[in-house]
């Protein structure tokens, strides 16, 4: 049996209100919440985010592959799924792959990882962009989610097994984006849905063939993709049974491009599992996920049994709960459509490659020492013990999925910051050991001795093109179980 | 193995300082002319008969020819030191040494740094390439910790911490209203220091040291030879130097309420002069008030008031210019200014003219006590360096 072994969905902290678009210039915007990241994230630290929930809740499993798609990327030409690697401190006999640049690459990444061999992560993040008032701008959302595909074994039970896949594909120019673009374009509306519309059924049609089942026979069933239009014309013509139609999560979350279709999955099993857990659902529904990007993606899964029992770290419905506003005039200089006056200091020097190469693991893993010999905790590595003074006598020890506490915290207004003004605080870990750490996602007010945080991946600033990545601290806040230690996590 | 000190076997004979300030008009060459001239004029010597050179600089320069350039100095043997903050003191640590081991008959001191040519506000680090993990914090935000962590230790709340600094602060612009050198020369009330815009955590712009351009420099002999050049010189009891491990940012055992590079270095100091009770027996003390919540944990760091008792002390005005123990007669960092590579030699410069009973007769002490402390560090809680010494108009 091959399916989904594990999933999650990471949606950053904070929400723009769309309302707030036209409140500010006048037109644009709309309804509902759009998610947004934080100015110290990118596609390749959400998808970092979205990886270590799915594999904190699925413990036992190594993966045989890393595979990341994103139609945002970090980097061209450099590989932004090594950093992700990195960060999950997987071995290095692990490949570690991007996957194209389009936004069908995820869903591309899916099909291949469950027509494929071995326990492979499939991680994809997307952050859209748009002019001001544009309908990308309001519609669009930034998140990430993870996939981990493999067969039942020790790496954990399948939790929903691959029935079947349908596709269907088709060269039509609907959305479109050079590279280096912050906006994309895109063709008159009705000459995209009358694509989709077709396109998306004959897909539906070889998925269901394939199955053996009938339309009204699945669910659960999600559909995706950049065209409003077609998604809701399609949705209208697949022949779902009542009440069968997921949450797409575009009020909420807003379309996060090549990782939608992954995120609404890893939400769609959530809702599964927490219905199989309450004694709601059963095992053995049908699930399916159907995603629209210049042609259509089918993909058919049975919930297995397992998945009464699995725990998701984070479900993407507390995380969609336990997010913050964000002002507009903010949201605009985060996205860099404004340029508020920078503090007067010095920006930071671009990152020393060799010197981050060769502290990849305290860098990339947040992984410090401990002395045997007196159990002191060095933030970061260090070889000579600060207590008794021994040399060399340490022992690694990874404190990214650890929680802490604040001891102390200041706002500093005059250090650079891509978003002044940086809120730091003295951070005790649970596991012993301190650090001193920028926090991220809080409001400068809101901090307090004794707040628990948790460790995050972020983007810290860049350079010469350079993104220098490391971890800051951020409030513990929803449900879930932060304070497991995951492998990698 | 000890620290033995070199107690009354060196004297400082000669001392220069420029005005500190937004010096515009001023380079590093001129800083380090003006200095170094007023001080050779000072011992009545030129620079030939000075026999080896430390030029201290943060990061205005690199290698002694950044003073021996300038100077024109032909052959001599003259050295860049770089310790932080605590870089001016360690040039005449050098300096002192270099003449008590007898390879020296007469030494020289300079410390200057051009802050102002950067166009940033701040003191502003030129960091090597790195992974870049390092904390990009400003100092005052580092310091700025300090403060609600006393408060809680001690019980002291937020109204009367607001009180004491800017008592700290009143009393240095106060002070620093009275020297002709010093950077800000207007006294500022405790009101307008609370209510000036917030840097970081409640520290505002009053709480933070004047950043400065300056220079200051110091010529050194053996104690025997220095009536040869002065009839007051100004004798070292005491250099003592700790440096921090940095344990205290990673030690979950640090509280931030004190600075023990501090009180170590104080611990040397007392023990190489002799001091026993330095409340009572130092006629004032110069100490790096880089911000107003140092200076108050400073006040217990180097034995000048009981743990969790300076607060008190500072309210009770013991360090005022008319207190008991004077701090920062000068105005220090807050006032004076803070050319990094130049404060602790301008911290001597005080002592000098103070023992010497040459300062302006606004601020002048007058006091039977005979020995004065100065104090610089560099660097943060949890990862310092400190400097102590203590100077005497006396030998023996």
């Amino acid at each position: 049996m091959r399916g989904i072994v594990s999933a999650a969905g990471y949606v950053p902290y904070r929400r723009l209100a769309r309302a707030q678009i036209a409140a500010f210039l006048g037109s644009g915007g709309g309804q509902g919440e759009r998610a947004v990241a934080s100015h110290d994230e990118d596609t390749t630290t959400m998808g970092t985010e979205a990886a270590r929930l799915a594999l904190r809740s699925a413990p036992g499993a190594v993966p045989d592959a890393l595979w990341f798609a994103t139609a945002s990327p970090a980097y061209l030409d450099k590989t932004n799924a090594t950093a992700i690697h990195a960060a999950l401190r997987l071995p290095g006999e692990v490949p570690a792959f991007d996957f194209g640049g389009a936004l069908r690459s995820a869903t591309g990444a899916l099909s291949a990882a469950l027509g494929g061999g071995g326990c492979l992560l499939v991680v994809s993040a997307d952050q859209r962009d748009g002019l001001p008032t544009s309908s990308d701008e309001s519609a669009g959302g930034d998140a990430g989610a993870a996939l981990l595909v493999g067969d039942n074994g020790p790496g954990g039970p399948v939790l929903a097994e691959h029935l079947g896949s349908g596709w269907a594909t088709d060269e039509f120019t609907d959305r479109w984006r050079q590279p280096g673009d912050q906006r994309s374009r895109v063709w008159e509306e009705r000459f995209g849905e009358t694509r989709y519309l077709p396109l998306g059924r004959e897909a539906w049609a070889r998925a269901l063939k394939s199955t053996g089942l009938g339309a009204g026979d699945v669910d659960r069933v999600a559909v995706t993709g950049m065209h409003p239009r077609a998604v809701k014309a399609l949705t209208a013509k697949l022949g779902l049974a009542e009440g069968a139609l997921a949450d797409d999560l575009s009020a909420t979350v807003g379309q996060a491009g090549c990782a939608h279709p992954l995120l609404v999955l890893a939400s769609v099993l959530e809702d599964e599992a927490r219905g199989q857990a309450e004694g709601e659902l059963g095992p053995g529904r049908t699930v399916a996920l159907v995603h629209l990007a210049d042609g259509a993606d089918v993909t058919v899964l049975g919930t297995t049994p397992a998945l009464a029992g699995w725990r998701p770290a984070r479900r993407v419905t507390d995380q969609v709960a336990a997010g913050a506003e964000l002002p507009y005039g903010r949201y605009l200089s985060w996205r860099g459509m404004l340029t508020l006056e920078p503090p007067r200091r010095p920006e930071p020097q671009r990152v020393s490659s060799s010197a981050a190469w060769r502290s990849g693991e305290w860098k990339f893993g947040f992984v410090g020492s401990r002395d045997r010999s007196s159990g002191a905790v060095h933030l970061p590595p260090a070889r000579v013990a600060m207590t008794g003074g021994a040399f060399d006598e340490m022992e690694p020890l990874a404190l990214a999925g650890n929680l802490g506490t604040v001891v102390t915290f200041t706002v500093d207004r005059m250090a650079y910051s891509p978003s002044p003004p940086i809120v730091f605080a003295v951070v005790d870990f649970d596991a012993g050991g301190r650090f001193p750490v920028e926090l991220t996602d809080v409001d400068a007010d809101a901090v307090a001795i004794g707040d628990r945080v948790e460790m995050t991946f972020r983007r810290l600033f860049t350079a010469d093109g350079i993104h220098d990545y490391f971890w800051k601290a951020r409030p513990v806040r929803g449900a879930g179980d932060p304070a497991s230690i995951g492998r990698g996590s | 193995m000890g620290s033995h000190g070199i107690r009354d076997q060196v004297a400082i004979v000669g001392m220069g300082c420029t005005n500190f300030g937004e010096l515009w008009d001023k380079g590093l060459d001129d800083l380090i002319v003006d200095a170094a001239k007023e001080t050779f004029g000072s011992a009545g010597v030129t620079k030939d008969d000075v026999d080896a050179y430390w030029i201290g600089t943060a990061q205005s320069g690199m290698s002694g020819i950044t003073l021996a350039r300038p100077l024109q100095l032909q052959g001599k043997p003259v050295t860049r030191v770089e310790n932080y903050c605590t870089t001016g003191s360690e040039a005449l640590r050098a300096a002192a040494y270099a003449v008590a081991s007898g390879a020296y008959d007469m030494a020289m001191a300079v410390g200057a740094e051009k802050v102002k040519d950067s166009g940033f506000q701040g003191l502003n680090a030129n960091n090597p390439p790195g992974d870049g993990t390092a904390r990009t914090l400003t100092a005052a935000a580092m310091f700025s910790m300090v403060a609600p962590a006393y408060c809680a230790k001690y019980g002291v709340d937020d109204e009367q911490m607001t009180d004491v600094l800017a008592t700290i602060s009143a009393k240095n612009h106060y002070n620093g209203a009275r020297n002709p050198r010093a950077q800000f020369r207007r006294e500022v009330s405790k009101a307008t220091i609370c209510a000036s815009p917030r840097v970081a955590g409640r520290l505002g712009v009053f709480d933070c040291a004047g950043v400065a351009d300056g220079a200051a420099a110091a010529i050194v002999v053996r104690a025997a030879d220095a009536h040869r050049y002065t009839d007051k010189p100004i004798y070292i009891k005491a250099l003592s130097f700790a440096a921090g491990s940095g344990s205290g940012l990673i030690d979950p055992g640090y509280d931030y309420t004190h600075f023990p590079e501090c009180e170590m270095a104080a611990r040397d100091a007392y023990a190489q002069a002799g001091i026993t009770d330095p409340r009572h027996q130092l006629a004032f003390a110069e100490v790096h008030d880089c911000f107003t919540p140092t200076e108050l944990v400073l006040m217990e760091d180097l034995g000048f008031a009981e743990r969790g008792t300076a607060w008190k002390e500072v309210l009770a005005g013991a360090f005022a210019l008319d207190g008991e123990l004077p701090v920062n007669p000068d105005g220090g960092l807050k006032s004076f200014g803070h050319p990094v590579g130049a404060s602790g030699l301008r911290m001597f410069f005080e002592c000098w003219l103070q023992l010497r009973g040459e300062a302006t007769p606004e601020r002048q002490l007058h006091s039977d006590r005979t020995v004065a402390l100065t104090h610089n560090l560099g660097g943060y809680p949890g990862e310092m360096v400190s400097f102590v010494s203590v100077v005497g108009s006396e030998p023996g």
